[in-house]
C-alpha cells in the first residue's frame, strides 16, 4: 500500500503528514509535486495543510483547479480514500469533491490552538477507530475555516450521516464558545456522499504522537490504513 | 478588439462579512456612523475579444469557472472597449 501526499507550491504539513504515516504508522507514503498526473500508483490521498498558491483569490482556489485534482477526483470516484486537511479541505471544497466552503473566520484572526471535536459518524473509512460521541483533542491552524453551506446542503449533509466531526467544549457539548471560526453546526469535518473523502480543517498529523500532547489524530490515519487493508 | 472587465466578486447578502464588520466598527470609533460595510474584490481584466458580447460571454465563463465561487458569491462584469 502506498499513501499519496500531494504538495502544491505554498504546502507545509506535507512532511508532518509523510512522518505520521512513514515513522509513527508504518506505511509506504511518498510525497507527490502537483505536476504529476498519474496516481494509480496509490491507495489513497492526502491533500495537506498550507498555503497553497499563497492563498490567493481564494484559499483552495488555484489548487483546486489543476490537472493534478482530476486524478484525485478519479481516485475517489473509485472509491479510494481521499483526505484534505485544513487548506486540504479548502481545496477539496473548491473543487467540488466536498460540499460547502470555508469563509473567514467570524472573528477575522489566524487561529492556532488546541479544539475539541466530537466524534458524529464512525462510518466512514477514516473514523472506524473511533467511537461515535467521542471527544478528541486535535489543533486547528487557519483564517479560513468558517465552513458554510446553504441549508438544503446542510441538511443533506446531516441526514446522509456526513458530518464527521463537530467542534465542542471537553465535555463533548456544542456551545458557540466551543466553535472557533463561527462554522455553521459547529462543524469542523465531513465526508463526501459515498464517505470515502474526508475533510477537516483541524490537522490531525498534528496529533498524532504523545510528544505533542495528543494522538488523537493518529486514528483517523490508522482507520484510513485499516479501511486500504481491508480493500 | 479589446476590452476591458471589471469583475467585481462579493459575499451574497446574508452571509458573515467579518470584514466588513470590523471596518464598520473602527469607522464608529472615528466618529462614523454607516448602515452597513461590505466588503468585495476587484478584478481588472483585458482581452481580446470579436465583440462586447463574445467578451461578456467569456468573462462570465471565467467567474463561473475560477473567480467567483457560486456557493458564496455574487459577482457584477462592466465591460469597456479599450482604444
Amino acid at each position: 500500500m502506498t499513501i499519496g501526499i500531494i504538495q502544491f507550491g505554498g504546502s507545509n504539513c506535507d512532511l508532518d503528514v509523510l512522518h505520521v504515516l512513514k515513522d509513527v504508522i508504518g506505511v509506504d507514503a511518498e510525497l507527490v509535486w502537483y505536476k504529476e498526473q498519474d496516481l494509480t500508483r496509490f491507495e489513497g490521498i492526502v491533500v495537506p495543510g498550507g498555503f497553497s498558491y499563497g492563498d490567493y483569490l481564494r484559499a483552495g482556489a488555484i489548487a483546486a483547479r489543476t490537472p493534478i485534482m482530476s486524478s484525485v477526483r478519479q481516485l475517489a470516484q473509485e472509491g479510494k480514500p481521499v483526505i484534505g486537511i485544513c487548506n486540504g479541505f479548502q481545496v477539496l471544497t473548491e473543487s467540488g469533491l466536498l460540499d460547502g466552503a470555508l469563509t473567514t473566520n467570524k472573528y477575522p484572526k489566524f487561529r492556532c490552538e488546541p479544539t475539541y471535536l466530537r466524534v458524529e459518524t464512525t462510518d466512514t473509512p477514516f473514523t472506524s477507530k473511533f467511537s461515535k460521541g467521542d471527544v478528541v483533542s486535535i489543533p486547528i491552524a487557519h483564517k479560513e475555516g468558517n465552513f458554510y453551506a446553504d441549508e438544503s446542503t446542510l441538511s443533506g449533509l446531516e441526514d446522509n450521516d456526513q458530518v464527521a466531526f463537530r467542534y465542542v467544549d471537553s465535555s463533548g457539548k456544542v456551545t458557540e464558545e466551543a466553535n472557533p471560526n463561527g462554522s455553521q453546526e459547529n462543524i469542523a469535518g465531513i465526508v463526501s456522499a459515498k464517505k470515502n473523502v474526508l475533510g477537516m480543517m483541524p490537522h490531525p498529523e498534528r496529533a498524532s504522537e504523545e510528544i505533542l500532547g495528543s494522538k488523537d489524530g493518529l486514528r483517523i490515519f490508522e482507520s484510513m490504513v485499516e479501511f486500504i487493508s481491508s480493500q | 478588439m479589446q476590452y476591458q472587465a471589471d469583475v467585481t466578486i462579493e459575499l451574497k447578502s446574508g452571509m458573515l462579512d467579518p470584514e466588513g464588520t470590523t471596518i464598520k466598527r473602527a469607522l464608529e470609533h472615528l466618529g462614523y456612523e454607516t448602515d452597513n460595510v461590505k466588503t468585495a474584490k476587484k478584478y481588472i481584466i483585458d482581452l481580446q475579444a470579436d465583440n462586447i458580447h463574445d467578451a461578456r460571454e467569456h468573462v462570465e465563463e471565467m467567474c463561473q469557472k475560477l473567480i467567483a465561487n457560486p456557493i458564496i458569491h455574487n459577482y457584477a462584469i462592466t465591460l469597456r472597449e479599450l482604444q
